[in-house]
């Protein structure tokens, strides 16, 4: 084979996910309005493939594109995630299509083109191909977050998140100068190659290091870790709900990734430099998370600060700056993006007489009106407090496993006190669900796609803890291949 | 039924009975009537299966017995691991006895969501047994706080007036203590490699972590006994659970921090627990008298009881860190005692609720003239409670001030004192309750214990007067494990290289 085909079964994945987007693009202009739930569903089907050649590869190994471009264990990991947080979003959002006339074809087309950003941040190799990838998404995020222009609150979103994002796109590009600046390259296995020879006993430029931290803060801003969270409340809120459990699963997936390769992978001599600064942002991520919660009323505001305060979490993990700790997030991940995904499912389910419900006083009585949807909500609702045996626990057993071991006692302490606090508004779901008098019942049925995302999701998150092997294996495989490269 | 994992299946015979609750559908009195009878059939199976353990099990030996491992963590060393030794059997029984005369208990009372209310206790029952029968500290950990969930829901939803804000209050006090449980676990399993709870025990930890480990670790089981000054969610939890929450919570949830002390704190750090069973004798004395005295004002008769339990909780604290044999014999036979007569009190106090709603002290006067039986049963518990020769009381509250009088004559002498509190607020309780002319118009027609009533006070008063009369038969099953336990930790003490006041001063060196 030759050496371009070689590169091009690389990235077989990314390039097919373009295709079949510009594809569908095509059909959405050319077929006109009508076509939004035929598209809807085969862009599903789009991503399903995609999937499917994603789980094929990735087991050596593979630089791409004159090492721009990586394949490994870790990326595929990544990228599976990342894959079935787009695909189950889509699924759940065709009902709220429907209902509340979102038809239009550009929502799933610009959902594939901002997961195939994602693919290629997970794959990044370079500094350049970091900031396209990571561009992709974003601007298609900026559009999806304001895809109901008819709505103040959605447009409203997406302005915000949009002129936030370009700021932090700004001094993510800034820090990236920097570096080239002061290391004089852009591929990560030439600065860590730069990197491991000045780190020995001398300290790195200064210059090198401002430019580190810019990309840090460019970084959080995408995983909304304090103190770069203000915008992720506003939009969340903002946000058609669908698109709120995409931006809440898939993109902080894929910017934990990407976060973690720079970290672990060019700057990984580094890791005095940084570590006290992602154990801040960690600190700061956690008790934000935990304290501006509990006086939140609309359950989407209160997502965006349980994510910040889960991002938090999964930051300990890096802040170990080990294998264990990569381990640890990567696990902690994969769970989050599970009892996302079917918290969200059961948000869309909040439905009275046709009209979508947001406030958590919506849930008084749940128990006895829904039985079965209250059930799932509130395993996801006792698996984010951490509490065993549900998988949240399991995930926050191995992020503080590898704090411990690393010696971050005072993080580690700190992480488990606010994930008490933390405790006590996710008890207050459960509470307006189960202890409080029943209001009027939601909508039913949910239909059949919405039961089965509900019924997975919550039999995952309760019985992983019977096997922990399954996904705990994958993950310390895609660990050890990160660090191997 | 010699090779059957026989610890599993007592541990997990109950959640079966849940899933088969979860799956019953129909009518809304078909669906109560019909988890009601699996609720007590999957019970009674249980509490069958759990008396092989009784018969079966080998005195004179500190070894576990019934060991079954598999992997669970695979190359973690952490496994899935259940044994029962002298210490931790008895705790299996009793979880497994209390859980179907809950569910009798429950049976009228009980009236709204009852199949989501038998499945809440048939996994609780699952989690308590698995957490006395888990060797493995990770194993244990995951039964000690997922028994958080049950029982938040149990206050929650069919408690009292005040169930919220007494459900959050449990569960957040609990948590806090927890997760510092849990860090201690994370830094021990560093420390030794595996979580294997007999393998962390033989490791010997070094004097400056031992300080710190004993911290944390005091700070979830403290909460959980509960200890003076951290005891408050528990007269709030109390009155606000339905009468069943509360015999288990009394029965076996309390028993859940004493059993952390003697099966971890002590032997696991023997050092720190030298060091500071000062704090725990002046804490264990505080509770004693002060709640004592609390008791003493009480209105609410549920509350009474649990000020109660933190004193005789006390005297168990305090008898665990005498360690002597007979000091820790006597902690344990204690909580066995305590878990037993206590439970009885709050199905006695649960009686008069159904029938007049209030717990309220000064509604009730009079009741002999009405209830003859109640009454009889009631003074048979309360004297129990106080401690009176020839009850299961007295054994224990006997043996640990003999184990005290070896070590501490001041805190010997402060407990008694306590105990003479105790039977001045329970004999007052009866007074207002049982005795003097019956006034108030509303208790006239009030009826005496049914049959089922009756039923479920049979085989609580029959343990009461086997464990007062003859005691053999429970510490032949305890004391070995308790010899091992003393022994090691005097040994422990002596080996200690430069053991002394100073090497544990030097905090996390």
């Amino acid at each position: 084979m030759t050496m371009i085909s070689l590169d091009l079964m690389t990235a077989l994945p990314e390039l097919t996910l373009a295709c079949l987007a510009m594809a569908l693009l095509m059909l959405g202009v050319f077929r006109g309005k009508d076509s939004a739930a035929a598209i809807l569903g085969l862009s599903v089907a789009s991503l399903v493939i995609v999937f499917f050649l994603v789980s094929l590869g990735g087991n050596t190994t593979v630089n791409a594109f004159g090492g721009l471009f990586i394949l490994d264990r870790y990326g595929a990991f990544m990228k599976g995630l990342v894959l079935l947080g787009a695909i189950v979003t889509l699924v759940m959002s065709r009902r709220y299509c429907e209902e509340e006339r979102m038809q239009r074809f550009e929502y799933p087309v610009l959902t594939l083109f901002a997961t195939l950003g994602m693919l290629m941040m997970v794959s990044a190799n370079d500094l350049i191909s970091l900031y396209v990838g990571l561009e992709l998404q974003s601007l298609s995020l900026y559009v999806i977050a304001a895809i109901r222009r008819s709505n103040l609150r959605s447009s409203e979103a997406g302005l915000k998140y949009f002129v936030l994002g370009a700021l932090s796109s700004g001094m993510l590009l800034y820090g990236c100068s920097m570096i080239y600046g002061f290391a004089g390259t852009t591929s990560f296995p030439a600065l860590a190659e730069v990197l491991a020879t000045t780190s020995h006993g001398e300290v790195p430029p200064f210059g090198l290091i401002i430019g580190l931290v810019f990309l840090i803060a460019g970084l959080a801003f995408k995983i909304s870790a304090v103190p770069f969270h203000m915008w992720t409340p506003d939009v969340y809120e903002g946000a058609p709900t669908p698109v709120t459990a995409f931006f809440a699963t898939a993109p902080k997936v894929a910017a934990i990734a990407l976060l973690m390769r720079v970290m672990m992978g060019p700057f990984g001599d580094l890791v005095e430099q940084w570590q006290q600064i992602v154990v801040a942002v960690s600190i700061a991520s956690m008790i934000v998370g935990a304290f501006a919660a509990i006086a939140q009323t609309n359950i989407k505001r209160l997502m965006a600060y349980s994510s910040i305060g889960h991002i938090g979490f999964a930051l300990i993990g890096l802040a170990a700056g080990t294998e264990e700790g990569i381990r640890g997030v990567i696990f902690y991940m994969a769970i989050y993006i599970v009892m996302n995904l079917g918290t969200f499912g059961c948000i869309l389910c909040m439905r009275r007489t046709g009209v979508m419900l947001e406030r958590i006083e919506d849930l008084k009585g749940l128990s006895k009106t829904n039985p079965m949807m209250a059930l799932p909500l509130m395993i996801f609702m006792f698996s984010m407090a951490g509490i065993p045996p549900l998988a949240g626990f399991l995930g926050k057993f191995y992020v503080f496993m590898a704090a411990i071991e690393a010696g971050l006692y005072a993080l580690a302490v700190i992480g488990v006190l606010t994930s008490v606090v933390g405790a006590f508004y996710y008890l207050r779901i459960v509470k307006f669900m189960y202890f409080d008098d029943a209001g009027e019942p939601f909508d039913s049925p949910i239909g059949s796609d919405m039961s089965l995302v509900l019924i997975a999701s919550s039999a995952i998150i309760l019985f992983l803890f019977a096997v922990p092997g399954t996904i705990l294996d994958a993950a310390a495989a895609a660990a050890a291949s990160l660090l191997a490269g | 039924m010699e090779n059957w994992p026989i610890l599993s299946l007592v541990t997990f015979l109950p959640l079966v009975g849940a899933l088969f609750i979860l799956g019953i559908r129909g009518e809304p009195d078909v669906v109560a009537r019909n988890a009601r009878y699996v609720a007590l059939w999957t019970s009674l199976a249980t509490f069958v299966m759990s008396l092989f353990i009784w018969f079966n099990f080998e005195r004179g030996t500190a070894e576990f017995q019934f060991v079954e491992q598999a992997t669970w963590f695979p190359g973690y060393n952490i496994d899935y691991k259940m044994g029962v030794d002298g210490i931790s059997m008895l705790f299996v029984m009793l979880s497994t006895l209390l859980t179907p005369l809950c569910v009798v208990a429950s049976w009228d009372a009980i009236k709204v969501r009852v199949k989501e209310y038998m499945i809440a206790f048939l996994v609780l029952e699952t989690l308590m047994v698995g957490m006395f029968c888990a060797q493995d500290f990770v194993l244990f950990y995951f039964f000690y706080e997922g028994v958080l969930i049950p029982m938040f829901l149990i206050i929650g939803i069919w408690g009292g007036e005040r169930r919220v804000y007494s459900a959050f209050k449990f569960f957040l006090f609990t948590l806090a203590g927890s997760v510092l449980l849990f860090l201690a676990l994370l830094a021990m399993y560093f420390e030794v490699g595996t979580t294997d709870i007999q393998a962390m025990t033989a490791y010997g930890f070094p004097a400056s972590m031992q300080t710190w480990l004993w911290l944390a670790m005091f700070a979830s089981f403290a909460v959980k006994v509960p200890m003076w000054p951290v005891h408050t969610w528990l007269p709030d939890a109390h009155v606000e659970a339905p009468t069943a929450g509360s015999v288990i919570l009394a029965g076996v949830l309390l028993k859940m921090g004493g059993y952390g002390f003697i099966r971890f704190s002590l032997p696991m750090l023997p050092l720190a627990s030298e060091f500071f069973t000062p704090l725990m004798f002046t804490l264990s004395v505080m509770a004693i008298i002060y709640t004592s005295l609390v008791a003493l004002a009480q209105e609410d008769m549920k509350k009474l009881i649990a000020y109660s339990s933190v004193a005789h909780m006390g005297l168990v604290t305090l008898g665990t860190f005498t360690l002597t044999q007979q000091g820790l014999e006597g902690a344990i036979f204690q909580m066995l005692s305590h878990g037993v007569v206590s439970a009885a009190l709050f199905l006695i106090v649960g009686v008069i609720y159904d029938r007049l709603h209030t717990r309220l002290i000064a509604r009730y006067d009079g009741l002999v003239s009405r209830m003859p039986a109640y009454s009889l049963m009631f003074m048979i518990f309360m004297l129990a409670s106080v401690g009176l020769p020839g009850t299961s009381g007295f054994v224990g509250e006997f043996l640990v001030l003999v184990g005290i009088f070896q070590v501490n004559t001041w805190a010997a002498l402060l407990a008694t004192g306590g105990m003479i509190l105790g039977a001045a607020y329970m004999l007052y309780l009866y007074r207002r309750v049982i005795f003097g002319v019956m006034t108030k118009p509303d208790l006239k027609a009030i009826l005496d214990l049914s049959p089922r009533e009756v039923l479920v006070f049979a085989p609580l008063l029959a343990l009461v007067f086997w464990m007062g009369i003859y005691p053999m038969s429970f510490l032949d099953v305890i004391s070995a494990s308790v010899a091992d336990i003393v022994e090691s930790h005097r040994v422990a003490l002596l080996q200690a290289p430069g053991h002394n006041v100073a090497s544990l001063f030097s905090l996390g060196q």
